[in-house]
């Protein structure tokens, strides 16, 4: 029988004092933190005391934003308008030349389908399995089934439909769950699916809706069970068919939560890396703009080029992100 | 790390009654201490590897702390970044270390190690294979032989058909096959994210061959462009190789672009054959291992190095290793790339199979575990002309935009043209200064 060996001397020297360090001296300087800055907080006259304290309690918090978001983007922008050694300004030289190399129209058409499939994948089925589950006894087991591939780490998904997905020879017994099910139901061609570029881009985007479905239902039925039950038996009573009630009643007061996971999944789909990194590697007309900054920052060591492709996804963000900010606020507003 | 973290760490030190164990172990000239490696090495290959390690570790007391990742280049480049390097380095491929030793990041090993001894132990070629401007900067220590043909001795037999000598012969034997109604080739591609590798390898073997080392070391420098007769050239004699869409490569290009590298021998087990020619690596082998039922090597495969293309260049051959380099200059590190480099240590991984096979000389040739490998061994200390592997020393970029004009090339061969032309685009950007 192998007998576990233990490298204590490795575990205790490398990881022990860090690990003391965050489990017992960081909360402990929070703490230091705030009943110091309540002390002098008190000393402050009474009057600005109330609007001094907050800013001391969130002071923190800012600043780790400010160390490990703002400054990062600031300098991601700023470095997106230098030269890829940084030194020589050159204006909006990366973006001029990054939008008219002909490979990157390829790129922007894959990340516009990714942003219109995915989201709008994830939500009708999220929806439809909400409002479905919802009437039927074993809804528990269905809702546990779909949320399940949640837990999946995009890679390990992506090994999983490269079995679905597979291509064998059509002289051979095909392996693959779909070529199978292609050649033996339907007497077709086996096709391969991650690489003809005809079905690739959608293939890969039905790895990713098939994950994110689940975290869509969830979130949705939650709302779904929000609704007031007296509402849809005053329809149902008035003569309303079932159609009329998810239409008239159920759709509409779903709708800001409908909006903020649909927005979610847009950010989702802009985000979009690792399904195409481990099945085609953007190869076969696949490659998305997450992707594409990769190879230029790691493959290419161009931080220009790599720092221009974040800012065009920044910029492809910020608006989804105020229409998300406004959604919020409204529904806010309205409680 | 002020000084509340030494306390802490005093503290942790005294609460687990750990009093030092390791450094008052220093008698009998051990070093002690701990060497921090990056690879790539998971399953058996590091298996081997650990056993590689134990003497080292019985001899110095230095434990090893071995991190494995497929994503080498990332991962050391944010390392070295966020100045966090590892002690040594095992690179499979060179590309991001010749940037990194430009950079100044990476410890020339020049007098870290015995160089009288590494030129008696070492052919002129494998030393010369790890400089970078001069410098010694990577000690390779396993070499693995590319352009290799694997085929099935029983099938050739049954056929009547004969090991080619001549690229004459290998062409007759190739149109021999196709009018028996059989496929000559299997050809595998896909390798997730490195996908179009295998074909790379088919590319550089044809260049190097065909056209000589200098016209290879031109090209792999950035100096012969992609459009240039010479590689243009290679590339349409790969194209006569696969055939006109992929004819003479079973499953054609769909199963080309669709089959694991790994798998792509399967076809030459089968029965009836489905091809009889399959170009590798001598890695191969612990792939062939992993098939049902095993093959055995000898009866069931058995290979022949790719005939010369050019008979001026006779004996050239594209080989890879393991190559180790020294991100930190540390001792234990100095001691781990001389016990590398040593007969001993080599020897270790050699008998354990895998198609290791030895740089350091003084390997004996009955320490490899088969005939095939031995026969391997003889090519390596056979060969001529040995340069590494073309892809690997390109800068990163130039070598993922090579992978994918392979993907491109099998799959509409009449694109030729507009390929390599691409390859041009991102050679002029590519070997831009890093």
């Amino acid at each position: 029988m192998p007998v576990l060996q233990v490298d204590w001397e490795t575990l205790v020297s490398v990881n022990l004092p860090t690990l003391l360090l965050v489990i017992v001296a960081v909360p402990l300087a929070l703490v230091g933190y705030i009943v110091g800055a309540d002390v002098l907080v008190r000393r402050l006259p009474k009057r600005s005391q109330a609007s001094v304290r907050p800013w001391v309690w969130v002071g923190p918090a800012i600043l780790f934003v400010g160390v490990i978001l703002v400054y990062p983007m600031v300098g991601t922008i700023v470095r997106s308008f230098f030269d890829r050694h940084g030194s020589t300004f050159v204006g909006l030289g990366n973006f001029t030349r990054l939008l008219t190399d002909g490979g990157i129209l390829i790129v922007l058409r894959n990340n516009l389908l990714w942003l219109l499939l995915y989201p709008g994948l994830v939500l009708i089925f999220g929806l439809l399995l909400a409002v479905l589950a919802d009437r039927v006894r074993y809804e528990k087991s269905v809702k546990t089934l779909i949320f399940m591939p949640m837990a999946i780490s995009f890679v390990a998904m992506a090994i999983i439909w490269q079995f679905v997905y597979y291509y064998k020879d059509p002289s051979e017994p095909q392996t693959g769950t779909l070529n199978a099910i292609l050649v033996n139901v339907f007497h077709g061609q086996p096709i391969t699916w991650i690489q003809d570029p005809r079905f690739n881009n959608f293939a890969l985007i039905l790895i990713g809706v098939w994950g994110g479905t689940g975290f869509a239902m969830v979130i949705l039925s939650a709302a779904l069970k929000g609704i007031p039950g007296e509402l849809l038996e005053a329809a149902r009573v008035d003569g309303a068919n079932e159609l009329t009630v998810f239409r008239r009643i159920i759709l509409p007061l779903m709708m800001p939560t409908i909006v903020v996971v649909g927005t979610t999944m847009v950010i989702f789909a802009l985000k979009a890396f690792d399904v195409v990194y481990v099945m085609t590697a953007g190869n076969y007309n696949t490659d998305i703009l997450a992707r594409r900054m990769y190879s230029e920052l790691y493959s290419a060591g161009n931080n220009a080029n790599a720092s221009a492709l974040a800012v065009i996804l920044l910029l492809a963000v910020v608006p989804v992100l105020i229409f998300n900010l406004r959604q919020f606020r409204a529904v806010e507003s309205r409680r | 790390m002020g000084r509340l973290t030494r306390i802490l760490a005093a503290m942790a030190i005294v609460v687990l009654g750990v009093t030092a164990c390791g450094t008052s172990n220093t008698a009998g000239g051990k070093i002690g201490g701990t060497v921090h490696i990056l690879g790539t090495w998971t399953g058996a290959e590091k298996d081997s590897f650990d056993a590689v390690m134990k003497p080292f570790t019985d001899q110095t007391g230095v434990k090893i702390s071995f991190e494995a990742t497929r994503d080498l280049d990332a991962i050391l480049q944010t390392k070295i970044a966020a100045g966090n390097p590892p002690d040594v380095t095992a690179a499979p491929g060179i590309g991001t270390l010749i940037k990194l030793a430009r950079a100044g990041k990476v410890v020339p090993l020049d007098d870290k190690l015995d160089t009288t001894e590494l030129n008696a132990n070492y052919g002129a070629d494998w030393i010369n294979l790890g400089k970078i401007d001069g410098k010694l900067i990577t000690l390779y220590a396993w070499a693995a032989l590319k352009g290799l043909v694997w085929y099935d001795p029983k099938a050739f037999s049954a056929k009547g058909y004969q090991v080619p000598k001549t690229w004459t012969e290998l062409m007759s034997l190739q149109s021999k096959i196709v009018s028996d109604g059989g496929k000559p080739w299997c050809v595998a591609l896909e390798s997730q994210a490195a996908s179009g590798w295998p074909g790379s390898d088919w590319v550089k073997e044809i260049v190097l061959s065909q056209s000589g080392p200098t016209v290879y070391d031109n090209w792999w420098q950035g100096k012969q462009k992609w459009t240039s007769t010479e590689i243009k050239q290679a590339w349409t004699t790969w194209g006569q190789i696969l055939g006109s869409n992929g004819a003479n490569v079973y499953g054609g290009k769909q199963y080309m672009v669709s089959t694991t590298f790994g798998d792509g021998g399967q076809g030459l087990f089968s029965s009836p054959a489905k091809c009889y020619m399959f170009n590798q690596g001598s890695f191969i082998t612990s792939f062939f291992d992993g098939y049902t039922p095993k093959p055995t090597a000898g009866t069931d495969y058995a290979v022949f190095p790719l005939p010369d293309v050019n008979t001026a260049n006779t004996g050239a051959h594209v080989v890879a290793g393991d190559a180790f380099l020294m991100t930190k200059d540390t001792p234990q590190g100095r001691a781990l790339l001389k016990y590398l480099a040593t007969a001993d240590a080599q020897d270790i991984w050699v008998k354990r199979g895998g198609g290791k096979i030895a740089i350091n000389k003084k390997v004996s040739l009955s320490d490899y575990p088969d005939a095939i490998s031995k026969s391997l061994a003889q090519v390596v200390g056979d060969t001529k002309i040995a340069r590494y592997d073309a892809g690997d020393l390109m800068p990163s970029d130039m070598q993922k935009a090579y992978w994918g004009a392979v993907l491109k090339f099998v799959q509409n061969q009449s694109q030729l043209d507009a390929i390599l032309a691409d390859l041009d685009k991102t050679q002029v950007t590519a070997y831009a200064s890093p």
